[in-house]
């Protein structure tokens, strides 16, 4: 067990939920609020991410990362150092191949919000934030921890993006998906084997997660 | 519901303190594939005797190449060959030529106990094996390291062009990404064999399931390989670097097959 990619993997996994969810817990509400002209798109490049090609989405970034280009440039300008090959460059492509898993089930879930609950709740004298913490969170929790539960464990599992960025430098970008992949080159198939498990392991269990709160939510509203 | 943020908050805060592990300061060591033994067991060796980490990163030279000239945060590259440290010093990415610290070989390396052995003489017998298997509709897949970026490749496609297969074979091949996952390619069961570094053919997880016989040296390009120290190099990188240059690393990068001549 390579346990230093373990914590790469973990860290990375954390810092991807924990920046990632508040971001969509405000556009999945605005989307399944919104009616507007291009919404469309908008959702469809949310949901890019899913169908492109990890490869893509990788040279796109390894190309805006470098030090001439303006991201990477900006990045080098405020910290010294580039993003290429580095744990913050493989957050941020973790952050935007995890677009869509965190948006979606909360956008789902806000959708299913009766609208007439929210004016009822703004009768009863209360204030939008006060209608969100009290009403509409409570509602769309179960579609919240689904976008935790999915980008957690996708995030675990990202590769080609990762491995184009980061580059697998041990203790900073070599994430388990990267290490396993190292092991197999090494001729280490036990290492491999005990890392492959883990992953396993953890992906049935979130997919559990999700799968027992959409079930919870049916029969919630049932 | 408070418990349950409660409880996704403390998970995220101990993920997020187990923090940065006690190597991540060690440094960065980019090689060769065909080190992947050879250098694993040296930079045990060196860590036994100073204490120092290193943290070794393996992948094709042409890769590491492309790596570094877009900063790459390594701090001494050891390649399969001269030419992409040579590209390296010309582009200004590195101080100096940095040294040769070994020659390597190619060998034929092929699954154990399952098809005859080439002769020293007629070393790819079994590409013309499997060319003529070919014929009669069976597939047996020829791995080499990809030629575009890894130098054992390249040195494979110079081998089987020399001697007319390059073409022949070319409905057999398969390409590792460098030229350990060739030969993880070339002991696969659909496999015949495949022309990978010798230093892995030596090394102990490979010689329990493969047999090998060594390409004439005059066959290829020489595969000298050189190891340059990258401008941000410390301490522990430099030390290493003279460490692989004395007597004791040179002994293990022979037990590996190379010559250090």
């Amino acid at each position: 067990m390579d346990w230093s990619a373990l914590s790469v993997s973990l860290r990375l996994a954390g810092l991807t939920c924990l920046v990632l969810l508040p971001f969509a817990l405000w556009l999945g509400r605005a989307l399944a609020n919104a009616r507007f002209r291009g919404k469309g798109l908008l959702e469809a490049f949310v949901a890019l991410p899913l169908v492109l090609p990890p490869t893509v989405l990788g040279f796109y970034l390894l190309l805006s990362f470098g030090r001439e280009a303006p991201v990477g440039a900006f990045w080098a300008e405020i910290t010294g150092s580039g993003l290429n090959f580095t744990f913050t460059g493989i957050l941020l492509a973790s952050l935007i191949a995890n677009l869509p898993f965190a948006v979606q089930p909360i956008q789902r879930a806000f959708e299913h919000v009766p609208h007439n609950l929210c004016e009822a709740a703004w009768c009863s004298g209360l204030s939008p934030w006060q209608t969100l913490l009290r009403i509409e969170l409570p509602l769309v929790w179960p579609g919240i921890m689904s976008a935790a539960a999915l980008t957690f464990a996708h995030t675990l599992g990202e590769f080609g993006v990762i491995l184009m960025v980061g580059g697998a430098i041990d203790g900073e970008t070599r994430t388990l998906a990267i290490a396993i992949y190292d092991r197999v080159q090494a001729f280490d198939e036990q290492g491999a084997a005990q890392m492959s498990a883990l992953l396993l392991l953890v992906s049935f269990l979130t997919l559990g997660l999700v799968y027992g709160l959409a079930g919870r939510r049916r029969w919630v509203r049932g | 519901m408070r418990k349950a943020k409660l409880a996704q908050g403390l998970l995220l805060a101990c993920l997020l303190l187990n923090g940065t592990p006690a190597t991540a300061e060690s440094p960065i060591v980019a090689a060769a594939s065909s080190l992947q033994f050879a250098l694993e067991d040296a930079a045990t060796r060196f860590t036994q005797q100073t204490g120092q980490a290193l943290r070794l990163n393996f992948g094709s030279s042409g890769n590491f190449y492309r790596q570094i000239a877009q900063g790459a945060p390594f701090e001494l590259f050891l390649s399969a060959d001269e030419g992409f440290v040579q590209a390296l010093y010309d582009d200004g990415h590195v101080e100096n030529e940095g040294v040769i610290y070994a020659s390597g070989r190619l060998a034929w390396v092929q699954p154990k106990d399952k098809y005859p052995l080439p002769s020293q003489t007629e070393p790819l017998a079994g590409v013309h094996e499997a060319i003529a298997a070919l014929q009669s509709g069976q597939r047996l897949r020829i791995a080499i390291a990809n030629p575009v970026h890894a130098p054992y490749g390249i040195a494979a496609q110079e081998v089987l062009s020399r001697e007319n297969l390059w073409a022949a074979s070319e409905p057999l091949r398969v390409q590792g990404e460098n030229v350990s996952q060739a030969a993880q390619f070339a002991l696969s069961d659909e496999a015949r064999g495949g022309l990978v570094a010798y230093s892995l053919a030596l090394a102990p997880a490979l010689h329990e399931r493969s047999e090998y016989v060594l390409i004439p040296e005059p066959w290829h390009t020489p595969l000298h390989q050189r190891m340059v120290l990258l401008p941000q190099a410390g301490e522990g990188a430099r030390a290493f670097y003279n460490w692989l240059q004395e007597a004791e690393a040179k002994a293990i990068f022979q037990d590996y097959g190379f010559s250090t001549d």
